[in-house]
């Protein structure tokens, strides 16, 4: 499974929408497809954390780095060349 | 050994005690000698077991399984919290009294911190593990049918809570069902108690981890230069009363939210950031800025996160740990679908 492909079925399976037909792209602001509440955003943080074996430091949790599914494998990609 | 008679569930620490090793520093652990046959022979008592130990959960189940034994522990608690959280986690969620547990651990501060904060628990050193079979109060006056099958009552009671857990978290099916209504009004006097009961108790959800007393809210209550607000929620199961304040100041220019605290019993139910967004569209309103102190608790990082998701920016750092939060309002999410939100 991609990178991409896990970040949808994370999504998919824990992002409140606020249409049940909804279909998005890669690029389509997920904040605006779906209702953020804290524990989406705490689960796609730890979610990301544990998965990809990575600390999101106060400063990297900017929106830009999470709202498109784009964005959000940009950035692990980002932090994992580093390690 | 001290203990209490009636022991009905034994905790047992990991690391050198129910193996010899350190198995988050690469040691090849092996199980002590005997350890198989005590469990056995407690489960076969009827007397409950579980684990509370500082490790990486995956590995240390992974290890258990391999040495066949993990069936045995209920709602082990395997994490890098304080142990004395473990203890009380697995007392809460069999229910049984403090007193009627025993905890074995080979580490004195460990015995200690739980028993500092646990008085009436029972405590016994990893050193004697293998008198405790013979030890009265581990020793039931009737083995029956009953006591055989105990875990595995237990174990389905687990795993409906696990179901009821994992369906609460996510589906908004679920969500939608539940008729939640959220109301917000500003605080009149009959709310201060539960709001200064708020700022003493939510630590885990409180934004800054300030405490105000009862005089100092009313204090904002009636000042121009304050607005102090508390939500309520409720659903088809009644009210969970007050759930969440938030006091913001008001000058020229900006709002300036000094405490936002939700109540950890709703989060899951989906309203951690309604709140806010209500704040974030009223300050839009209102044509000024808004700003926002933050400070890490160490218990607080969902709100952090909620905040930065909800697109604050850190603008800068004040003393003793807080940041100055600022959003620019340019977005601000819409209510989710799943609550009628009542303003008052």
């Amino acid at each position: 499974m991609s990178m991409h492909e896990q970040i949808r079925n994370f999504i998919q399976d824990n992002l409140v929408v606020f249409d049940d037909e909804v279909e998005f792209s890669n690029e389509d602001n997920i904040f605006e497809l779906g209702f953020v509440n804290s524990l989406f955003a705490m689960k796609l943080v730890t979610y990301i954390e544990s998965e990809f074996n990575t600390t999101i430091e106060s400063d990297e949790m900017d929106i830009n780095n999470f709202n498109t599914i784009d964005n959000i494998v940009n950035f692990i990609s980002s932090k994992t060349v580093y390690q | 050994m001290e203990i209490k008679n009636g022991i009905k569930c034994v905790v047992w620490d990991l690391d050198n005690t129910l193996w010899d090793g350190v198995l988050s520093e690469g040691d090849e652990v092996t199980l002590k000698p005997q350890i198989k046959e005590i469990l056995e022979e407690l489960d076969h008592r009827g007397i409950l077991l579980s684990v509370a130990s500082k490790n990486n959960l995956d590995d240390a189940m992974n290890k258990l399984k391999e040495f066949g034994i993990d069936h045995y522990f209920l709602y082990p608690q395997i994490h890098w919290e304080p142990k004395s959280k473990s203890l009380d986690a697995i007392r809460q969620s069999i229910n049984i009294g403090m007193d009627t547990l025993l905890f074995v651990d080979d580490r004195p501060f460990e015995l200690d911190e739980v028993k500092s904060v646990h008085a009436a628990i029972n405590c016994v050193h990893a050193d004697h593990y293998q008198e405790l079979l013979d030890h009265p109060s581990l020793i039931p006056p009737f083995i029956t049918e009953d006591s055989v099958k105990r875990r595995l009552m237990y174990l389905e009671d687990m795993k409906r809570k696990q179901e009821e857990e994992a369906f609460s978290g996510t589906s908004e099916e679920f969500l939608k069902s539940l008729g939640m209504k959220f109301i917000i009004s500003e605080a009149e006097e009959e709310d201060l108690k539960r709001a200064e009961e708020l700022t003493v108790r939510t630590n885990q959800l409180n934004s800054t981890g300030r405490i105000y007393s009862y005089d100092e809210l009313n204090h904002f209550r009636e000042s121009s230069a304050h607005k102090l607000f508390v939500c309520e929620l409720s659903d088809k199961y009644g009210s969970y009363g007050k759930i969440g304040i938030a006091l913001a100041e008001l000058t020229d220019t900006h709002w300036h939210i000094k405490l936002l605290i939700m109540s950890c019993r709703v989060i899951s139910h989906g309203v951690g950031t309604v709140l806010l967004t209500h704040i974030m569209q009223q300050a839009k309103q209102a044509n000024k800025r808004l700003l926002a102190d933050f400070k890490n608790t160490e218990r607080n990082k969902m709100m952090y996160v909620s905040y930065r998701f909800s697109n604050f920016k850190e603008i800068a750092k004040a003393e003793d740990g807080f940041v100055i939060l600022e959003n620019d309002l340019t977005t601000i999410q819409k209510f989710p679908p799943y609550i009628e939100l009542l303003v008052q």
